[in-house]
């Protein structure tokens, strides 16, 4: 039998991974793949409390979190294709025209 | 035998989120974002949530991982020459320490809570499938439409960026 802990030791780790890649990548597009991996972990968090509390609760609330990335990731990546197409480049540091 | 798969899962899918961060190449580390999918969705099964291993495997891994290969294809990138924030070291130290302490709390923590009223025996009776329809077009039904609406707000937006804009026409004086 696999403890809770263990699952969300997983989850913290792959969370923290994701992260890092939020802050230290530079391209757009691996940036919105590290988010991903980051609303992975909530879901893995999510579906091992939900198994080991004996609720639906969680399983529900992952359903609608694969729902919200699938739209973030659609809209991400037009995002990404009108920028490109101005500016030849995904760098984030590049994209800074509403930076104050 | 589950330790052993969830030992597996773990850290194959913990390895490929490293290799999804690190390497260079844009459409390397799509792959290996696609392999972190489907061993999570392993994990998902190991904890009995077939119908959302069933979900992860079509929604993720078959459309959201193709639609970031169709663009990673489309735009035709280069590897960019500074992949890597300037200062990326102190993350990567401040990081090592949020996630020792994270660990920290998740392994000493005990973790008890109130039981929810879906058992394994009641859930397995009539399957986790059934046990998820019963309650999500019960309790949840708002929050359902809710996402389906934000589904099409989506879409229609995702059409408008995307769209290649097209001349207008101005009328001659």
């Amino acid at each position: 039998m696999v403890p809770l802990s263990a699952y969300v030791a997983v989850s913290a780790v792959l969370f923290v991974t994701g992260l890092i890649g939020v802050l230290i990548r530079r391209n757009f597009i691996i940036v919105l793949m590290a988010i991903e991996i980051m609303l992975n972990a909530a879901n893995v968090n999510l579906v091992a409390f939900s198994h080991y509390l004996e609720s639906m609760t969680g399983q529900i609330v992952a359903l609608f979190v694969i729902a919200i990335a699938a739209g973030e990731a659609a809209v991400g990546l037009a995002i990404i294709i009108v920028v490109f197409r101005g500016k030849i480049s995904t760098n984030v540091d590049e994209i800074n025209l509403l930076k104050w | 035998m589950v330790p052993v798969f969830f030992s597996y899962f773990s850290l194959v899918s913990i390895l490929a989120g490293v290799l999804t961060v690190a390497l260079p190449n844009p459409v390397h580390c799509g792959l290996a974002l696609l392999t972190l999918l489907l061993h999570v969705a392993g994990l998902f099964l190991l904890l009995n949530a077939e119908f959302l291993f069933v979900i992860q495997i079509i929604v993720y891994a078959g459309a959201i991982v193709v639609l970031y290969l169709f663009v990673l294809m489309l735009l035709n990138l280069k590897t960019d020459e500074r992949v890597l924030h300037h200062r990326y070291a102190v993350i990567l130290v401040a990081a090592a320490a949020i996630c020792g302490g994270l660990l920290l709390m998740a392994l000493r923590s005990p973790f008890q809570g109130a039981k929810g009223h879906a058992p394994v025996e009641a859930v397995l009776q009539d399957g986790g499938s059934y046990a998820i329809g019963i309650t999500i077009f019960n309790e949840y039904l708002l929050q359902f439409e809710i996402v389906g609406v934000f589904l099409l707000g989506a879409i229609i937006g995702a059409i408008v960026l995307a769209k290649t804009p097209t001349a207008v026409d101005v009328e001659p004086e």
